[in-house]
């Protein structure tokens, strides 16, 4: 933010700031773009709760886990799936149902935490000036859905090494229990 | 140099001109017990409950420290701190902490931008420890522009932790003395923890609550985007003060004088987040060419002094960046007097 009016810049203000009229695409690893979801909020709470852990579920997690071949299947399977409704780029550590089933992961920042500075009086991606803020759809699905609160949790910081790997298998396992916390809590994640 | 640091360190900026600005130096050493927390001008300001000014300085593209203490040296009687960009715009420049310290060796307490674009979680704890053990007394945290909008446009975007994510991170290693991993700091560090947000921009419901959110994660002040609309940023006030965060954290609006037709057709199409309402457009557009900057002079001070009157307002940040030396007009039009720092330049010696 505090974006400078930079007049002593010799060639004037920076014109490289100004948006891209059409934006090239970028490398999705390092840039990605933000993704509306291509299903409705609602029915996204209504199926988290087929898929919410359980015995059967935890056994299920354990036994993909230990067959290379089958997990590597089931994580293509997930990818697939998750990847044509949210844009899902397998960071590992699905953190959906925190933020309206909208991919903070796909704000080109990567915003765990919710939106930049920079978005658009019309609500457009300062990166990609003609998407939408990923935030947006994510402020809007979870408030539509009674769960405002949601949004308030402070994300903590990912583990790099989990990328591509299934974040089912993680969460059935109980494995996702570190990914956010009330932000007003102190700690160290181990 | 090592003389002015330490006795910034302490919150008594050396001046630049000889003046000594007095007070005992307590060495600092290694054990953890003795670590003196920061006690600084700005921070003292803030606490005191005067209008706080603080003022943007962009570092030079180039090896030149002796430009920071010239932007800064006619601001030392008129603001409480400036805050040293961390490669604004995304275009390089001078290293935040050596602009810092520069700011220091010319007798004004700095605000370190530490922004999440170009270092990763391991660079980020240690540029933080740096700057405590070298006595930079104020950390101002930010996710950063992406390098799109900048000189390298190729470069990697980095954002390892995020905004908030940075802020949570270095109250830990402040007040828990541990890194994210786990590791034990000896010393712990000690700075003042300050954040950023931008009422104007969508989601407009959600800005307070982020603000919350940030000051929740350890933000002791927050500094706002440009404010142009005195009006509409006393509603966004009074939502902070609904939730409380006025109480919690010092809340600094963002300022600045557009300086020229073409700094408000850069304003009104190339900054994101940034909206000009059109009576200012307005206002610039109808005065002759010669005179736009004065207008721009104008209508920041009139911004300026209807902000000082939104309650729970802790002050203002100003950003004339490449215009820095306008500030003390803008600031005496706006009816604003010297500050008078605790301890601080104001009226030191």
């Amino acid at each position: 933010m505090l974006k400078p009016m930079d007049s002593s810049t010799p060639g004037g203000l920076r014109a490289a700031r100004a948006r891209p009229a059409a934006a090239p695409a970028a490398s999705p690893a390092t840039s990605p773009r933000p993704v509306s979801p291509r299903a409705p909020a609602r029915s996204m709470y209504l199926l988290h709760h087929l898929l919410e852990p359980n015995a059967g579920y935890r056994r299920l997690a354990a036994w993909l886990e230990a067959r290379p071949r089958l997990r590597r299947l089931f994580t293509a399977a997930e990818k697939g799936v998750k990847q044509e409704i949210f844009g899902c780029r397998m960071c590992g550590q699905c953190t959906l149902p925190s933020t309206g089933y909208a991919c903070p992961m796909t704000c080109p920042k990567q915003l765990r935490n919710g939106p930049c500075g920079g978005v658009g009086a019309d609500g457009c991606c300062e990166v990609y000036p003609e998407m939408r803020c990923v935030w947006l759809e994510a402020v809007e699905r979870a408030e539509s859905q009674g769960r405002p609160g949601d949004l308030l949790r402070l994300q903590l910081p990912i583990d790099h090494r989990l990328w591509g790997q299934s974040s089912w298998i993680r969460y059935w396992q109980g494995r996702d229990e570190d990914l956010w916390t009330d932000a007003a809590r102190s700690g160290t994640r181990q | 140099m090592t003389g002015e640091m330490l006795d910034a360190r302490a919150g008594l900026p050396a001046r630049a001109d000889g003046r000594e600005a007095g007070g005992d130096e307590a060495p600092r050493t290694g054990d953890p017990g003795v670590t003196p927390r920061a006690s600084t001008a700005f921070r003292a300001a803030l606490e005191s409950g005067a209008f706080t000014v603080t003022a943007e300085i962009g570092p030079p593209r180039g090896a030149d420290a002796g430009a920071i203490g010239r932007k800064v040296a006619p601001l030392r009687d008129w603001v409480a701190a400036v805050n040293i960009t961390d490669n604004q715009g995304a275009s390089v420049r001078l290293a935040n902490w050596a602009g810092s310290l520069a700011a220091m060796a010319a007798g004004v307490e700095p605000i370190m931008q530490m922004t999440c674009r170009d270092r990763n979680r391991i660079a980020l704890q240690s540029d933080l420890l740096g700057a405590s053990a070298l006595g930079i007394p104020n950390i101002l945290v930010m996710t950063g522009d992406h390098p799109r909008f900048g000189d390298h446009a190729s470069a990697k975007p980095v954002f390892d932790l995020d905004s908030v994510q940075l802020l949570w991170t270095a109250r830990t290693m402040r007040d828990e003395g541990k890194l994210l991993s786990g590791r034990k700091l000896n010393p712990p560090p000690s700075w003042f923890l300050g954040a950023v947000e931008n009422p104007s921009a969508p989601p407009a419901d959600f800005r307070a609550a982020r603000l919350g959110k940030k000051v929740a994660a350890g933000a002791q002040f927050v500094q706002t985007q440009y404010v142009f609309d005195a009006a509409a940023f006393a509603g966004w006030m009074a939502q902070v003060r609904d939730l409380g965060l006025h109480e919690r954290c010092h809340v600094l609006a963002g300022v600045g004088p557009i300086a020229s037709l073409r700094a408000l057709a850069h304003l009104e199409q190339g900054v994101p987040g940034v909206q000009v309402p059109a009576e200012v457009s307005r206002r610039l557009r109808g005065v002759p060419e010669a005179r736009v900057a004065d207008e721009g002079v104008a209508i920041c001070a009139e911004t300026i002094a209807e902000l000082t009157q939104v309650p729970g307002l802790a002050g203002v940040h100003v950003m004339a960046v490449g215009a820095e030396h306008r500030i003390p007009v803008i600031l005496r039009q706006a009816g604003l007097a010297p500050m008078l720092v605790p301890g601080g330049p104001g009226h030191a010696g």
